[in-house]
């Protein structure tokens, strides 16, 4: 174990470099740009194992990973905004054909007009791709969860991407720790296909179908993304028993104690609202912060059993559904809590578009807004 | 190296979802007697897919990936290049599979044309194989950058105004270590050229002319009398290069040195039904005259290319 | 975790299309006194529904294209109508 002093960018590359990895195909966007330099280092250096394709287009890189997945290699890729946006083919063919592909995307606003700060849009529109989408919020929490990503990937066959927010995370320094090659080992073990792409296992991947065979795959898939869920905590809780890290479960709870009010975002922003539930609570509002760090699968059941009768949720996305009053985390909350609709309220905002300044002021005024709001 | 001397593996299992008469089936059974049976395909959307057999029963014996449309370069060069990580790290043992593409004019002018320019760029390392039908076939015939001038298609419904892109061309200039094209009508200079690539690393390109009855509507007797045709008359030319140099094969080189004189261009032509427009039309003369004109200049330019670099 | 991975890989098998001779309007017969063995027919068979050992024809598959017709170059195979039975 070793001690950094990096941006989020390193310790995701860092993380890369250590999880015996055997093939990157990476596309430099803003903010990810480092990330795909550094793998490329590393290679040149010696320190890592592994071959890199330097591809022309998002488009590439994912389909190259995807390809190199099959023939039973561990791979990476990472990118951002546009470029997740045209990957999204591939997404939809990875998780589809159950290839444990590994991805970090370094949250970004999409166009049009271009802007490129930190913004949830990217990921939330490959919600329905049936990839698992984590978000984390510190550097530490990249490097551990590019770890625990591929462990659960290759475990349940379906792709996993790490989002953290652009600049704010990616370019932020911050001391990190690494594990050691022999613990790394222990985590996660080499990865081991039942088929590859390859004449010793023979056969071809990906016949036409009609409804009868598809909607079986569909079922598994959907299936096993729900299933992912208790994976995603079981390996947290491998890890923590490994290495005594821990960044919470599906969701990162701040202050539950006897709250009325919690306030739901994801990212950096959910760091941040850390502070702001201090100053609510320094004025006596009994405020609690929940940073979900699982978006995909939506943590349904576990979001209401976060929640006591009476008690209000007051979310914040860093994104919108357009033409509705907010955003993703709002529709799927309400989904989520649907039942309980008479015991919880549920008020929402769009907030940090286009990398927004939120301080931990504005979000507590904002909260404050909303508690008007529920409170009528 | 006679007929008789061909492998007998077979890279399909008889009961294909191909046309009767298909090229593609016969281009896979002779491609797959050159690479083997150590070898791993990657195939774009196109008839070879969807005459493939459904889920979970397939007519191909080679083992495959159907990826997505545009993928073709980045998958092929991704897996070669992962292939090569995985025997170096010792995670796989034995001898590295021969990768390949098995696509379309579709998947390679078209679609596919940027992902592939970028692999040839970075010399990845795969034989990409374009069985070039010119046209969509696999929905309905659609033009695509490799129908000719004057063919209908669907979406191009009076005939196609332009003609189409020299492809192996913009391939060879590349300058990667194989580029070539074929005919079903030579199987033997097919298969030589597959041999030759299987035996060289980085980024190969065959490109085999296919005739297709159903698109082109011609009797599907006639596919390779077809095929024959286009290399006898001009429309197709054989040839192949190495890092950028270039060189004529078999009747096209006689063409072009003047000791064979070309077939007339009618008999090729006249039984392709996506022309019968064309040779109804009173400027038929006019086109017809053109299209000899264009065969004409683009031999005496290929010609002209392989005499830059000896 | 359940591991059974549902992956939609698809096995080699004969007919994976079907019993594709049921396409056929037209039949090839080959006429083995004419035959000189070159093997034209078996490799321009899109099928591989000719055996290379002594042109036996598979009419379980065989489309009845008639590539093998035309490019006999000893006119050994002739196509006939198929007769419905």
């Amino acid at each position: 174990m070793s001690k950094v002093f990096g941006s989020g960018n390193t310790a995701c590359a860092m993380a890369v470099k250590d999880a015996d990895v055997d093939f990157v195909a990476a596309y430099p966007i803003t903010p990810q740009t480092a990330v795909a330099e550094k793998i490329a280092a590393y290679i040149a250096q010696g320190i890592m194992d592994a071959n890199y394709l330097p591809v022309e287009s998002e488009h590439s890189a994912a389909s190259a990973i995807a390809a190199a997945s099959a023939v039973g290699a561990r791979v990476f890729t990472a990118t951002a905004s546009q470029g997740l946006l045209y990957m999204h083919e591939i997404l939809h063919y990875a998780a589809g054909g159950r290839l444990p592909l590994v991805m970090a995307n370094v949250n970004r606003a999409v166009n049009m007009p271009w802007c490129l700060y930190a913004d949830h849009q990217d990921a939330v529109s490959q919600r329905d791709t049936g990839w698992i989408q984590l978000f984390a919020a510190s550097n530490q929490e990249i490097y551990d969860s590019i770890l625990l990503a591929f462990k659960v990937a290759e475990e349940v066959q379906i792709p996993v991407m790490i989002n953290y927010d652009g600049f704010l995370v990616s370019h932020s320094m911050m001391p990190f720790e690494t594990l050691d090659e022999n613990k790394i080992k222990e985590y996660l073990p080499p990865y081991d296909p039942s088929w590859r792409l390859h004449p010793q296992w023979g056969g071809t991947f990906g016949n036409v179908t009609f409804s009868e065979q598809y909607v079986p795959y569909r079922e598994s898939l959907t299936r096993d993304v729900k299933r992912a869920g208790e994976l995603i905590i079981r390996c947290a809780r491998e890890f923590e028993e490994l290495t005594g890290r821990w960044h919470g479960g599906y969701f990162d709870v701040y202050r539950p104690e006897d709250a009325s009010f919690f306030l739901l975002s994801m990212g950096s922003m959910g760091k941040e609202m850390e502070l702001a539930v201090d100053l609510l609570r320094q004025e006596g509002i009994p405020a609690a912060g929940l940073r979900l760090r699982v978006f995909c699968p939506f943590p349904k059941e576990e979001l209401s059993a976060l929640l006591p009768t009476g008690t209000n949720l007051l979310v914040f996305d860093r994104n919108l559904v357009y033409g509705s009053a907010a955003g993703v985390l709002l529709q799927e909350s309400r989904a989520a809590l649907y039942d309980r609709r008479d015991e919880i309220r549920i008020a929402g905002i769009s907030v940090g578009l286009g990398g927004e300044d939120l301080p931990a002021s504005l979000l507590a005024d904002k909260a404050r807004e909303m508690i008007q709001e529920v409170k009528k | 190296m006679k007929i008789k001397d061909l492998s007998t593996l077979e890279y399909i299992t008889p009961g294909t979802g191909a046309c009767a008469g298909c090229p593609s089936t016969i281009g896979l059974r002779i491609i797959g007697k050159a690479l083997g049976e150590n070898a791993i395909g990657f195939l774009t959307p196109s008839c070879a897919v969807a005459s493939m057999g459904l889920t979970p029963q397939t007519c191909y014996t080679f083992p495959a990936l159907n990826i997505c449309f545009a993928s073709a370069g980045a998958s092929a060069g991704g897996a070669a290049m992962a292939l090569d990580a995985l025997y170096r790290k010792g995670k796989l043992q034995g001898e590295k599979p021969v990768v390949f593409n098995w696509v379309g004019d579709g998947g390679t002018y078209d679609i596919g044309f940027q992902g592939l320019s970028g692999s040839a760029e970075r010399n990845d390392d795969y034989i990409h194989f374009c069985y070039n039908n010119e046209a969509y076939s696999n929905t309905g015939n659609q033009r695509s950058g490799a129908t000719p001038q004057f063919a209908l298609t669907t979406t191009s419904p009076t005939g196609k105004e332009i003609g189409q892109k020299n492809m192996p061309l913009l391939m060879l200039e590349h300058r990667p270590p194989y580029v070539a094209t074929a005919s079903l009508a030579y199987p033997m200079d097919l298969y030589r050229k597959v041999e030759k690539a299987k035996n060289i690393t980085g980024f190969r390109y065959i490109e085999i002319h296919m005739p297709c009855c159903t698109s082109w509507r011609f009797p599907a007797a006639d596919t390779i009398k077809m095929s024959k045709l286009a290399v006898r008359t001009g429309a197709w030319l054989l040839w192949e290069g190495e890092y950028g140099k270039l060189t004529l094969n078999g009747v096209t080189a006689s063409l072009a040195e003047g000791r064979r004189k070309p077939a007339p261009l009618e008999n090729y032509l006249k039984p392709q039904g996506r022309f019968s427009t064309m040779f109804k039309s009173p400027d038929k003369d006019k086109h017809l005259a053109f299209i000899e004109y264009n065969i004409h200049r683009e031999l005496e330019f290929m010609a002209g290319r392989a005499k830059l670099l000896k | 975790m359940d591991k059974k991975i549902v992956q939609p890989i698809s096995r080699p098998v004969q007919g994976a299309c079907g019993v594709t001779g049921t396409w056929r309007s037209q039949r090839p017969i080959l006429d083995t006194s004419l035959c000189n063995g070159c093997l034209i027919c078996w490799l321009y068979c899109p099928e591989a529904a000719i055996s290379r050992e002594d042109r036996d024809i598979d009419f379980t598959y065989c489309k009845g294209c008639g590539i093998c017709a035309v490019e006999c170059g000893k006119k050994a195979i002739r196509m006939v109508k198929e007769e419905i039975k």
